[in-house]
Parts: structure tokens; sequence; C-alpha cells
């Protein structure tokens, strides 16, 4: 069985919380007194109809303002495939975690109400969905039963966003426009009758059939990074030595040629292991223990990669950066660099640009003002204390992002995308 | 209740095998944890998420050992048969493991004895806890817990720093992008780790069926002493206060969830397989922690006494 992940995104209002209710409902994934519990709250809130977005409003802030401050995480399952729903805030000030929640997902669903069509919010989750190089864009155009099930309405929002996608997409991407009814279940699980004119496939359906990110990651070039050094020392496995890790992408097969970064040593896979199974390979975001013919320098944070395939050694780096804390990115900070498991100290030696996505005028970046603060991407060099060896976002995101962490505090602060 | 009125289609989830990149993943967090941390230990509490936890942890380091100790907090209330089932694992694995009682809290008087109808040491051994963290300077502490047992766990981390008071902070969590953690703390604070955040409770009982994992036998159906008090079935004991009109029978049950007897429902099953109890939550209309009195307190009594340092 494999796993999708999907990232919803919408404004204040747009039925979000309503749509994931209905999917797990419609999916049996929400249990008798999950209901009970939901219509007594509902109740309690003076409300006659079930309120669904206080399934996934797990706080109680989030309850008493009636919006969603955090990722919540949500699942359900068809008889095909585990889905996984990243659910992220659609409020402005917290667009680091819309960020966040997408950063593992391989689908985005974004949301706009039909009254309302595209506003900001949609531009932005747009926006941050092509810069995280999400493939499969799902625009859900809902509340379709507050505009009488218009087809002009839906069209004109359709043209407006794909004039949009002419400015950020990427070849690879693909848009899908859903008219649906969260409130009914129209073209969620069911087809609907009110939209004669929609020939597409309803939402779940459209899931259904997405590829899941494994499969591309497998595809492109192999990268190994050494989480673990296994040394049991015991007597069976005396001289035992075991590379830990999951591998971020490619595949790797017994024989293969690998160089270990930074060392540049070279030697040659003799096992691939899983608890004692021997493996003839291992794919993308496989968890195995790798073995070599030769006693060779690897250690935690190293890279096990093909020979003529090295990723380019890097000390400066230009990188596209989303912002994620309150205290402002400022030239000459240093801060510590994790770039897959690798730590590097890290210095900002320029912040050229911040990008403009409210008026979506991408190719003329606004001016930066004093530095990059909460919430804002932007185009930032550094240099590292040491080599990384990442491989540009939009070649291999397994291995071309990085986030940035305060020596201070030791939060996680940004994240980065290498150019 | 408009949105529910009607259904359109059933769609069931009978495709029972294991999503194995749940167990890459899992293994993936706990590698980041024996190199990120210093003295990790996992918090087992005899459950099939922790027996669950216990066994990645197994593949995550093979051939090498389990470099984590197990830490049990022990209410004092717990069943024979979870003990039983403890013992036997830590002496298979060659594990260490360290016990600290609830009990010994209330007699330092840091706690005190819950009175009434409803008293439980639930909620007490969040101190015992903490006491333990300190006692042996864990810095990183495992869990089995879920994202999808309970709403506020939805929002959980996989590495959740606590400060040194054991608290959870829900709107000062780390962001965690795409698979890069982050387990930098101070002196005194630790950190929660969560590596089966992703797993459903189906995902779980699938994996101990394909892993072919022994489980403690209250799991199963066998016949037990109950009594019924609000609509649930308890299971009788000395720990439980009772009233007059309360009178236990005997009869077939299992547990869903393994806690301590105070707090934990029994469902009247059948099941003596993993086959069939698979079959029963398949076709469940009542969630896993429906089945725990401790949560039916309050709307936000799991984020409450998350705040507190309870896991």
């Amino acid at each position: 069985m494999d796993i999708l992940r999907i990232a919803t995104a919408g404004s204040v209002d747009d039925g979000k919380s309503t749509l994931i209710g209905r999917l797990l409902y419609e999916t049996n994934s929400i249990t008798k007194d999950k209901i009970e519990a939901l219509e007594t709250a509902s109740k309690r809130k003076g409300l006659d109809f079930l309120d669904l977005s206080l399934l996934t409003d797990g706080l109680i802030a989030e309850r008493e303002q009636g919006i969603t401050i955090d990722v919540a995480h949500i699942y359900f399952s068809t008889p095909h495939r585990k889905y996984i729903i990243a659910d992220t805030p659609g409020h402005f000030e917290y667009t680091r975690n819309m960020v966040t929640g997408a950063s593992n997902t391989s689908v985005s669903i974004i949301l706009i109400d039909a009254r309302n069509g595209v506003v900001e919010q949609t531009k932005r989750h747009f926006y941050i969905s092509s810069m995280l190089r999400i493939k499969n864009i799902i625009v859900a155009v809902n509340k379709m039963d507050l505009v009488a099930y218009n087809q002009e309405k839906f069209e004109a929002i359709k043209t407006e966003l794909l004039e949009i996608a002419e400015q950020v997409s990427f070849k690879e991407q693909t848009l899908q426009f859903i008219p649906i009814s969260s409130l009914y279940g129209e073209n969620l699980v069911r087809k609907s009758e009110e939209t004669p004119w929609y020939e597409g496939a309803t939402l779940l359906e459209t899931l259904e059939n997405f590829s899941t990110q494994n499969l591309e990651l497998s595809t492109i070039q192999a990268r190994f990074p050494v989480q673990h050094v296994v040394r049991p020392k015991t007597e069976e496995y005396h001289d035992y030595r075991g590379y830990a890790g999951k591998i971020a992408s490619g595949t790797f097969l017994i024989g293969d040629l690998v160089e270990a970064l930074p060392s540049g040593q070279i030697s040659k896979i003799k096992t691939i292991e899983k608890f004692g199974t021997q493996l003839e390979s291992g794919n993308a975001k496989d968890s195995i223990v790798i073995t070599l013919e030769d006693n060779i320098d690897v250690s935690r944070g190293n890279m096990l990669v093909k020979v003529g395939e090295q990723p380019e050694s890097r000390k400066e780096i230009i990188a596209k950066i989303c912002w994620l804390d309150s205290q402002m990115l400022t030239v000459g900070k240093t801060y510590l660099l994790q770039h897959g498991i690798n730590r590097v100290k890290a210095k900002i030696t320029n912040i050229s640009s911040v990008i403009d996505i409210k008026n979506m005028s991408l190719s003329n970046e606004a001016p930066v003002d004093g530095g990059l603060k909460l919430n804002e991407i932007g185009w930032i060099s550094l240099k590292t204390a040491s080599p990384i060896f990442a491989d540009k976002y939009e070649e291999n995101p397994a291995n071309g992002s990085f986030i940035l962490i305060d020596e201070s505090g030791n939060s996680t602060v940004g994240v980065g995308f290498v150019e | 209740m408009s949105t529910f009125s009607e259904k359109t289609t059933v769609y069931q989830a009978n495709d029972s095998s294991f999503p194995r990149e749940l167990e890459d993943e899992a293994i993936y967090i706990l590698r980041e944890v024996a190199s990120q941390f210093e003295k990790p230990a996992i918090l087992f509490s005899g459950g099939k998420d922790s027996i669950t936890v216990v066994r990645l942890a197994q593949k995550a380091f093979y051939p090498g050992k389990i470099p984590f100790a197990l830490l049990h907090v022990d209410t004092g209330h717990n069943f024979p048969e979870t003990i039983e089932y403890r013992d036997w694992l830590v002496n298979k694995l060659g594990l260490e493991l360290h016990v600290r009682y609830v009990a010994d809290s209330i007699k330092q008087g840091k706690v005190k004895e819950e009175t009434g109808k409803y008293a439980s040491r639930n909620a007490l051994q969040t101190v015992t806890l903490l006491d333990a963290i300190e006692e042996f300077k864990f810095d990183a502490c495992i869990g089995g817990a879920r994202r999808d047992e309970e709403k506020a766990r939805a929002k959980e981390r996989i590495f959740s720093v606590r400060d040194d008071f054991g608290q959870w902070n829900a709107k000062k969590q780390r962001p965690e992008l795409f698979d890069m953690l982050n387990g930098k703390i101070e002196l005194g604070e630790n950190v929660r780790v969560f590596p089966i955040s992703n797993w459903t409770e189906l995902d779980v009982w699938n994996y101990i069926k394909e892993e072919e994992l022994r489980i403690p036998t209250i799991y199963f159906t066998h016949e037990r002493e109950v009594f019924e008090r609000d609509g649930m079935i308890w299971a009788d004991s000395e720990f439980i206060n009772k009233s007059e009109d309360e009178v236990p029978y005997k009869t077939q049950v299992r547990f869903r969830t393994v806690g301590d007897m105070t707090c934990t429902a029994a469902v009247a099953s059948t099941a003596d397989n993993l086959e069939d109890v698979i079959g029963e939550i398949l076709s469940a209309q009542i969630s896993e922690r429906g089945a725990r009195i401790d949560d039916k307190r309050s709307e936000a009594a799991m984020e409450k006494r998350k705040q507190a340092g309870y896991f």
C-alpha cells in the first residue's frame, strides 16, 4: 500500500475544514464517538449544523477563535492507498506553517470560495506550492452551491488563476480545476448532478490517480546521507561496519562504485541490508544499511554517491529562502545550516531581494528593507565554514534544501532552496 | 445536522497491507535520535504502540544493539499481563529497563492520590515521569504517541521540545521541514520524540501482524470480571471505587489500548487472533481513545495534560 501526502490550503472560511471532514466521513474514517463529540461541541457553540472544523482545530485557542493556528495532520485510507493531509492555516501570519506543512507533500489542494474568486492568499498558496515544486495542484472551487453552480463563475476563476500560473508554474506541474461543494459533497467523492458542464473527475478520483513522489525520486541521481555507523563489535560481527541511512534519491545496487563525500575515497557496495535481509537494491526513501568492500573513511553527515554523479561541492550558496522567525534575517549574521542531516556554520553575505507575492511581480522584486521578515521569501547568498554537497532544489528536491538554526535559541528560523 | 445527512458512497479501507514507507520513516527518526542526543530513552508502557517502537529500534540499529534504555512509569495499577510481557521483552532483547513508581511520588508528597468514583493515577504519572527524566538526565524520550489518536496530538511535532518543566508550548513549536529534524536544545531541556506520528491504529495492527510480534494477552478476547459505567465496560479491580449498583459480572472482552486499569475501558469481543482484531477495528464505530476514560474529562483534556508535561 502506498501513501499520498497532500497539503490543503485556503483562506479563512473557504470551507477547508468542511472539505476534510467530508472526505473523512465518506471514507469511513470518522467513528461514531467522534461524530457524537462533534454534535455536542456544535450544539454548545449554538450551531444547528455539524461544525466539521471542530474535528481539525485541535487547540483550545483555535476553537476559541474559530481559526486554525498550526499544521494538523489528518489520516484517511481508501482501498487503494493511505492519505496523509497536512492541513495548513490560511492566515497571513501563519504562512510559515504552510511551507512546513507542504514541504512533505506531492499534492496541493488550493481552495477558493466561488463567491470571492482569486484572493491574495490564493496567490500566496500557489506561489509556495510552486516554489516547493509540488507537481500536482488541485484548485477546488468551493461553495459552488452558493453561486447556483454557475459555470461562468468557475471558468472566470480558472482563467484568472491560469494567468498567474504562467508566471510561477514549472514545466512538470499539472493544474486541475474542480467545482465542488464541501457542504453537500458535490464532486468530492460522488460526481455531482448539479454540474453537468463539468466533465472532469471528482476530487477523490483525481487523488487516487496521482503517482507518488517516491517513484520520481528514485529515477534521479543517487544520494545516500550516512546517519549512523553501525559497529556492533560483538564476536559474530567483529569487523562489521555498516552505514545506516535513508536513501534521499536515486537507486543503489550491489556492486555500484561509490564515492564518499567529503573524503573523495572510492569503494564498491558489498551489501544492502535491512534488519538482516539482504537486498539487491535500495530506492529513494528506503532506510537501509550499506556495507562497502573497503574500509574507507565514512562518518555521520557524510554522503555516498555514485562515481561520476557527484554533486557540486559548495561553500558559497545562492538560495531562495522563506523566513520563519519573528527576528529578522540580516546580513552578516551567523547561523547553523542543516542540509539533510549535516550541520555547518553559515554566514549570510547578501540579501538581494524580497519577492512580492501580493502583486505577483516576481520579476520586479521589491528592495530589501533592513532584512527578511517573518513569512517573507527572498533571495540570499551565504557562505559555509565547510563545503556542503547539495544539488539545485529544482533538480533534486531531496538534496537541495536546507534549514537555518539560530544558535542562540536553537530554533529553526528559515528554510532555503539551493539555486 | 445537515452536513451528515447523506453519505454518498461507502468507502472501506480493506487493503490491510502495511505501508512500508512508514517503517522507513520511523527508522530514520530513531537513527537521528541516536545521533543527535546524549542519553535517549524509550518510554515503555507495554502497549502495542511502545512495542512497535521497540521493534523499530531493533531494526534501525541491527546488527548492533538498541542504543536506548527503556523507562516505565508504573502507576501501580497496571494489568499484570502487561508487566509480565514487559519483563519478557526486556529479557529477550537484553535491554536496560528503569522503572519508576507513581506510588513513590505519592509517598514523597509530590502528588496526591485522587479520590471518588473516577479516581485514577493516570494524570499523576506526569510528575513521576518528569522526576525520572531529571534523575537519569534523559535528553530525549521516545514515545509511541500517534497523531491520529486525538486532535491535540494531531498538532504535535516529531521532535517536540519541552522546557525545564517538561511543558509543551503549542504556539512555540519548531517548524519541521522536509525530513530535517532539529534536536538542538539547552541543558535541562528535553525532547519528546514520536517516530510513529504518522501511523494510524490500523497501521500499528497491520505492522504487528506482518512482523509477527508477540503482544500482551489482554489485547485478545478473554473472560474477565467487568461492570458497566457511563456506557462503557470497566475491568473490575481493587483500584476502582465502585458504587453499590455497579455489579460485576463475567464476560468475554478485550482491550484496544493498554493503559492504567482505572482509565482503560474494555470492549466486548470474541477476537482471539490478529486477523479478527483488525477486522473489529475496521468495522468499529468507536475510536481508540473513545475507550480512554481519561480523555472524556473534557474536550481539551489531552492538550491540558500535554502542557503539563504528559506524553
